[in-house]
């Protein structure tokens, strides 16, 4: 997970598909994102590097579609739905999530206990 | 070796290097001990800074070279070859201070500096006056023309006269032990001039009785001039070049490590010494010598090193490194601990400082609470018939409460040879007569204050430094220079560095370009 410039970024994934929930006009997928590049890193509680501009999930509502389709609160996101979740703003973030003729969406993402899992049961080998 | 190691310490400090050995020697003195004379007798020592030999050979050849300004400082140093025991030490030292016979060679340089001034001074009127004496029918009548340089000569010399009183007219607060080169050079010049001139006169003038009175007048008004050119130049050489910083001293006193650094301009060593020495006694804290000792319970533990006998005669010399050897690292091992006594000895008395100035601030609230300033329409009134006293009777009543606090907090500070009782008597009359409040009393007492405000009145014999330094005392100050002040107890060292060249540069801020925005941490649901 950590970024080094001019490097592509690899990472353990997790693909997670969730169903929006229909809610009279609106289409609610139940967690709340925070990050972007243009907002302030070094706030960001879940990042391990305080330098990475990446859309986290702060916030995930109990019994929502995402909790039931396994999204965890820490979680980084980096696809939705085949778009890139890593370099991007965090409007252009919420607009990717919150298509109106989109009833799924398909995430990627990432998060420690991922990469210490795999590696563990690489060094049981 | 061996018969000092049942006095407490001794072995240990001789140990150290034999130059430190005279700072310690005069602590001690202060101990008087009278056991150590004995002890100490046979140990010379010599201390080898090596300006020292350079000072002596100094002050001899100063007095052969410098009769007009007089040689008055005197080096002392307190251990020489013979024995001497403590207490003629002590006694001679305190002699040369008290007794010292007013030194009538401090006032040569001044008055013969102020004899050649007023004789420049009179020459001009002397050349306006002798044509007039001595041949003044001969003389050409000159009319408006020299009434004008009469005044304008008038008034160059009213300047002269008051800026040389401004000037010069100081009564000299220091004797250097080289003569001061820019004040010789200005003196040299005024001689010059004045005996040119006086050579041009005589020859020219004098004997061929010049009868052009005019001209006569104008050389007069040259020599104020020149006059008035010179006194700029001393203005100059001793005033002002000395003005804008250039060096950066620093101070350390030896004894303690009081530091601190001072700005000075282009001034030779002996001079910058004096202007030193004139910032010392208001910026540093009175030396105290009663509070360099570690207190005794740490230093005895240090004491009772190893004491190593060789029972074979052969080898005894590979010995005895050997052994001391062993001996310094078992002594070194063995001193882990002193340092832990020397924390619990300094927090105890500290807490024993503090707890008898709680004690003394308490007694002299409440005595001064006891008194309080008669109002002028309480005089008069006779309806509380009270005891009018002046300000010594009301200082000595208020005193007996505070006497007994005021003392036991002064010996655990160990100031009480600077503090009689009459001298705290008068500085509370002092404070009783100004309006001060208790706290203002207790000022004087409660933190040690500089050196000048414990001097005694009638000091006017004046204090002995001695100046210590590698370079003769007449060099301008240079960057790594290092020079001593020593009294009979204390040094101060003084290192001279230069202030670094400062390059400025330039930076425009537009007003318009301090413009902020908040940081963004937006949080959005989906």
């Amino acid at each position: 997970m950590s970024f080094i410039p001019g490097h592509p970024v690899t990472a353990v994934v997790q693909r997670i598909e969730i169903h929006k929930l229909r809610d009279g006009d609106n289409l609610i997928l139940g967690f709340s994102i925070g990050g972007g590049i243009d907002q302030d890193p070094g706030q960001n509680p879940f990042s391990e590097d305080k330098t990475d501009k990446g859309i986290y999930v702060t916030r995930v509502s109990k019994g929502g579609p995402a909790e039931v389709a396994g999204l965890r609160m820490g979680d980084k996101i980096m696809q939705v739905n085949g778009w890139d979740m890593t370099m991007v703003t965090h409007d252009q973030a919420r607009k990717k999530l919150t298509k109106k003729n989109e009833d799924v969406v398909r995430l990627l993402v990432t998060r420690k206990s991922l990469e210490t899992v795999v590696r563990q049961s690489m060094m049981q080998h | 070796m061996d018969n000092e190691s049942q006095y407490s310490g001794y072995s240990y400090k001789s140990s150290h290097s034999r130059s430190s050995r005279k700072h310690r020697e005069r602590r001690d003195r202060h101990r008087s001990k009278s056991r150590d004379g004995s002890s100490r007798g046979d140990k010379s020592v010599t201390i080898q800074a090596p300006g020292e030999p350079l000072l002596d050979a100094e002050s001899t050849r100063g007095d052969e070279r410098d009769d007009n300004w007089g040689e008055t400082t005197t080096v002392v140093t307190g251990t020489s070859e013979h024995s001497v025991s403590n207490e003629d030490l002590t006694r001679a030292s305190k002699e040369l201070e008290d007794s010292s016979p007013l030194e009538c060679g401090r006032f040569v340089g001044p008055v013969l500096s102020g004899v050649l001034g007023v004789f420049a001074l009179l020459t001009p009127l002397a050349f306006l006056l002798l044509p007039q004496l001595l041949w003044r029918d001969a003389l050409e009548p000159c009319g408006t023309p020299c009434e004008g340089l009469y005044v304008s000569l008038a008034f160059k010399m009213l300047v002269l006269l008051i800026s040389s009183w401004a000037l010069f007219l100081r009564p000299p607060r220091a004797t250097l032990p080289r003569f001061f080169v820019f004040r010789c050079l200005l003196m040299a010049l005024v001689f010059l001039f004045v005996a040119s001139y006086w050579l041009f006169y005589g020859v020219r003038v004098l004997e061929p009785r010049e009868r052009d009175y005019r001209g006569i007048v104008g050389y007069a008004v040259s020599l104020v001039d020149a006059l008035l050119f010179i006194q700029y130049l001393a203005l100059v050489l001793l005033e002002v070049r000395h003005l804008r910083p250039a060096f950066s001293l620093k101070v350390v006193r030896s004894t303690d490590g009081a530091s601190r650094f001072y700005s000075v301009g282009h001034l030779s060593i002996q001079r910058a010494a004096v202007w030193l020495l004139d910032h010392y006694y208001t910026d540093f804290p009175v030396y105290n010598p009663a509070l360099l000792n570690l207190p005794k319970s740490v230093l005895s533990k240090k004491m009772s090193g190893f004491k190593v006998y060789s029972l074979g005669e052969e080898n005894s010399t590979n010995n005895s490194t050997g052994q001391s050897r062993a001996m310094i690292a078992a002594a070194a091992r063995r001193r882990d601990n002193s340092h832990n006594e020397y924390y619990y000895e300094e927090a105890e008395m500290e807490r024993r400082v503090r707890k008898r100035k709680a004690r003394l601030v308490v007694a002299v609230e409440e005595a001064f609470t006891h008194i309080k300033r008669l109002q002028e329409d309480e005089a008069s009134s006779p309806k509380h018939p009270r005891e009018v006293m002046d300000p010594r009777e009301a200082a000595q009543a208020i005193f007996a409460p505070m006497a007994r606090a005021m003392q036991k907090y002064l010996r655990t500070t160990r100031q009480q040879p600077y503090h009689s009782m009459e001298s705290i008597i008068t500085h509370l009359q002092f404070c009783i007569t100004h309006n001060m409040t208790p706290k203002a009393f207790l000022e004087r007492y409660l933190a040690p204050g500089p050196t000048v405000q414990y001097q005694r009145e009638k000091a006017s014999r004046g204090r002995q430094w001695t100046l210590v330094s590698e370079e003769p005392v007449t060099s301008a100050l240079r960057q790594g220079q290092v020079f001593s002040l020593r009294r009979l107890d204390f040094s101060l060292v003084v290192t001279v560095t230069p202030l670094p060249f400062l390059t400025l540069g330039e930076e425009f801020i537009d007003p318009k370009s301090h413009r902020f925005v908040m940081r963004l941490q937006s949080e959005t649901s989906v």
